[in-house]
């Protein structure tokens, strides 16, 4: 396997409702991380995104993003219909087979044009649940509630863990839920699917994120400190709510142990947990201990870009060990109603 | 026993709130007032219409807000003939790229007024807008594009667009 | 390249307008057992499996790989979902070659599909956002005036589309599971034919086709041991472009280009007329044949259009190209790029059975997709690159 190292993340402060279009929020982001990088634009061999169309209600959206990367000269280029930390996945793998050495990874969407929670019911068995229109938000919360009842948990825990991401998030500028909250406040609002409320969902929001990746003794020579790609997997469970243990998450187990997370101590976790109680679900199934700090950046619960969110979560991971607050964490990302499919990127500093 | 079920309909809607973008809403705010703008490139000087924010070969923004005329060459159309469902226009129609002058690529609209078999590349054309009552944030502040009367374009004008 | 890859099970399924004998898992699943029934293998043999598919619109479901992850015997493994508009089925073979290649797996099955009967393609293929206008109906819209250009440019005779029409059809009688199946075709019913989009007549254009296409493919030791012999990955390539810029030629991409260029270098080919025996391109509107043909070097700009007249692409010509029927048969807009590169896999495995090209050693899969910007390619082999 081949040495890959995060050289440079970038990514845009969370907003509800952008006033700016996909290839406006893009470009920024595109253009730090590119500058961050210490590469010229013509240097970097391959490019993949993550987005989805339906979250803006239009096939292709993805195509009018080239115009924000600079897809001319032709480049070297390939997309998937999932998180930018899929993307991540596919352009480190193009760089197993040493086609390339470098690679720009984007992941963006505007999930806030629409009702996200109504939109990803679109994605379950469009026979015999889809029609019944089963929102995200109440899905998650049949899952919440197995988690409870399972390990004598309270909807107090959960609180406990949205004021524990709200106040981590305080410190990210890109954050859009931040700051200190009561249990009290947050225990007073109402449920919108019991046992969850408001303040457990992760809610929607419009940005983008970017990554640059390189392979080997290069990576050495562009940053202080390159942050390698120690493992790296990913798996999906079937999509059937009853038939799988929705308090655990197997494809998170196996995705981690393939990863190696156990290997070594994790210093810490970026955990792409969009429901309060999918964290220690998370947790729990790869396998971190208690000394284990857990979304250190506000996670989910502090900004939800779909399609952005679990590439987010290895950016904000290499950030940290870049800059010597830790040196081996995990980024990980989740797709599918309760934890379905999940991605774990093992990350060390040099 | 009954006949197997071998399919079912299952409607969906799904309303978005659209954002056009910053640099699209300049452009629609100009048609709002007959203006047809673009952004131009401050690397390759050319301008875009529509602009989208940023240059797609420089990939720099394109902050610089540029007027161009509503007076254009079509650079290559077709005649559509089959029915879809959300069309703005009757059948057939011509549909056209019109290279506007100022600007640096071509975009999509329709030329009417003349007979679909005169319609030809290099022909001179101008925007028909709506009455003033009728503009509005919209593309559809231009109605149509109309000849002009002009002599067709020297086909070297917009070669390289064709 | 670190590891070579071999395609060692090829599968599809009948390709119609409407499969309403299946739901979308059993399309999945019809062409994905059948790829394993030809590799001799089982699902529980597959290590990770890589699902292509255009916009989620055209079914209406979102994601839908994640309600098919059961059909494809995706539990506990890794899936990766591609899409890059209609070069996707290609892009996602490719992918999934480089899993192998990369030494990340031993085993991939590759699947691409659509199901465009259960929404309505037309119409996904033209929404349009709102404050713009509904001026592009269909693909076909924005290619007919990209056809006129090169009608313009070329001087090419205006019967160069009816021309390809006629022995795309044809072939696709010989196509077991091609969706299109016309045997009264003829040079006079593809004139006569209405026009859509001048100057394209709707016996120049694709079928709109429910389909699904599968292969397997392993490392090479595995790939030695297979029960049928192998076709081998020589060289995979892939571009993009953006859709509209200043001096952009959207006739001739310069992406189109630049992959082409970039396989031949990768598969050492400096004559890809004489050293590629076969061809399986993306042709969606006959005329694209004489284009592509300049655009991927089988021809002098200009001059494609000459091929088409003098029966080279022909099955029995010196560079036959789209044997199976091509996209002008079948069209299922998510599979078509795969089917393409399966059916260049097929010739060198000598399994197209009656449009088989004799002693062909060396193909090419080809696919394109959005405004003629995506482009994917392969070069499979019979031997060992």
């Amino acid at each position: 396997m081949r040495d890959v190292a995060i050289v440079s993340f970038a990514q845009s402060s969370a907003a509800f409702e952008d006033e700016r279009n996909e290839v406006e929020i893009l470009l920024p982001v595109v253009q730090d991380a590119i500058a961050d990088s210490h590469l010229k634009r013509s240097e970097i061999e391959f490019t993949c995104s993550g987005s989805s169309d339906f979250l803006q209600g239009q096939p292709f959206a993805f195509v009018m993003a080239l115009d924000a990367i600079g897809a001319w000269p032709p480049i070297k280029e390939s997309h998937v219909e999932q998180d930018g930390a899929w993307a991540l996945y596919e352009a480190w793998v193009k760089i197993q087979t040493e086609d390339v050495d470098s690679a720009l990874v984007y992941g963006f969407g505007k999930s806030a044009s629409g009702d996200l929670p109504e939109v990803l019911a679109l994605s379950m068995d469009p026979y015999c649940v889809t029609p019944l229109w089963p929102d995200m938000d109440s899905v998650s919360a049949l899952q919440a509630r197995q988690w409870m009842e399972k390990n004598g948990k309270t909807e107090r825990d959960l609180a406990e863990i949205v004021q524990r991401n709200r106040r981590n998030a305080t410190d990210n500028p890109h954050a859009i839920q931040k700051g200190e909250v009561s249990i009290e406040e947050l225990l007073a609002e109402p449920h919108i699917a019991s046992p969850l409320r408001a303040s457990d969902c992760a809610g929607k929001a419009d940005g983008a994120s970017c990554v640059v990746l390189m392979a080997g003794e290069r990576a050495r020579e562009l940053c202080e400190r390159p942050v390698w790609i120690r493992g790296f997997d990913h798996r999906v469970d079937p999509a059937a709510l009853g038939v799988r243990d929705l308090t655990t998450s197997s494809s998170a187990k196996i995705a981690g142990e393939k990863a190696g997370v156990g290997k070594d101590k994790i210093d810490f976790a970026e955990l792409y947990a969009p429901y309060s109680h999918q964290e220690p679900i998370l947790a729990e199934s790869l396998g971190l201990g208690e000394d284990v700090l857990l979304n250190p950046s506000g996670g989910a619960l502090g900004a939800h870009v779909l399609m952005s969110c679990g590439l987010q979560r290895i950016g904000e991971a290499a950030q940290r060990i870049a800059s010597g607050k830790a040196d081996r964490g995990l980024g990980h990302a989740t797709h599918g109603a309760a934890l379905q499919q999940n991605l774990v990127c093992v990350l060390e500093g040099e | 026993m009954a006949d197997p079920v071998k399919s079912i309909v299952t409607p969906i809607q799904l309303t978005y709130d659209f954002t056009p973008g910053v640099a699209a809403s300049k452009f629609l705010h100009g048609l709002a007032n007959k203006k047809i703008l673009g952004g131009a490139c401050p690397q390759c000087k050319a301008v875009i219409v529509p602009p989208r924010g940023s240059c797609p070969m420089c990939a720099v923004a394109t902050e610089e807000v540029v007027q161009v005329s509503d007076h254009g060459t079509i650079v290559t159309f077709s005649i559509v003939r089959v029915p879809s469902d959300n069309l703005d226009f009757e059948l057939p129609y011509a549909c056209i790229t019109v290279l506007l002058d100022g600007a640096g690529l071509p975009f999509f609209h329709v030329v009417q007024g003349c007979d679909l078999d005169d319609v030809r590349m290099g022909m001179r054309v101008k925007a028909e807008w709506v009455e003033d009552d009728q503009l509005e944030t919209s593309i559809s502040s231009i109605k149509c594009f109309v000849p002009n009367g002009e002599p067709d374009a020297d086909y070297e004008t917009y070669k390289e667009h064709a | 390249m670190a590891e070579l890859c071999g395609i060692v099970g090829i599968g599809q399924t009948e390709l119609a307008a409407k499969r309403i004998d299946v739901s979308m898992p059993g399309l999945v699943r019809e062409a994905a057992e059948r790829a394993l029934q030809d590799a001799e293998l089982t699902w529980a043999d597959i290590d990770a499996v890589v699902v292509g598919k255009a916009p989620d619109t055209f079914e209406g479901c979102l994601l839908p790989e994640l309600y098919l992850a059961d059909a494809l015997g995706g539990a506990g493994k890794p899936m990766l979902r591609v899409h890059t508009a209609g070069s996707v089925g290609g892009s996602t073979a490719n992918v999934a070659a480089s899993l192998i290649q990369g030494g990340i797996h031993d085993r991939i099955l590759t699947v691409a599909y659509e199901k465009q009967s259960e929404s309505n393609a037309m119409w996904a293929l033209t929404i349009s956002a709102p404050f713009g206008v509904s001026v592009v109906a269909g693909a076909g819209g924005f290619f007919a005036p990209l056809i006129r250009g090169y009608m313009r440019r070329s001087g090419a005779p205006e019967d160069t589309g009816i021309l390809t029409a006629v022995k795309d059809r044809l072939n696709a009688l010989k196509n077991p599971y091609a969706h299109l199946k016309l045997p009264d075709i003829s040079y006079d019913m593809v004139k006569e034919s209405p026009m859509l989009w001048d100057p394209i007549r709707y016996l120049e254009t694709c079928p709109s086709s429910d389909g699904a296409c599968a292969m397997v493919m392993a490392r090479e030791d595995l790939a030695d041991k297979a029960s049928k012999k192998p076709a081998w990955v020589h060289a995979t390539a892939m571009r993009s472009e953006p859709t509209m810029f200043a001096g952009r030629d959207a006739i001739n991409p310069e992406a189109g280009k630049q992959c082409a260029r970039e396989l031949y270098a990768k598969a050492g080919i400096t004559n890809p007329r004489k050293e590629i025996d076969c061809a399986e391109v993306y042709v969606p509107f006959a005329w694209f044949e004489a284009m592509w043909m300049e655009n991927l070097g089988f021809a002098p700009e200009g001059e494609g259009w000459k091929a088409v007249h003098d029966g080279s692409t022909e099955l029995d010509g010196d560079i036959p190209w789209n044997m199976s029927g091509g996209v002008l048969s079948s069209n299922p807009i998510g599979a078509s790029g795969m089917l393409r590169f399966a059916e260049a896999a097929m010739q060198v495995r000598g399994q197209a059975g009656e449009h088989q090209v004799d002693g062909a050693k060396v193909a090419l899969g080809h696919a394109y997709g959005g405004g003629s910007q995506y482009f994917s390619m392969w070069l499979v082999g019979a031997e060992k690159p």
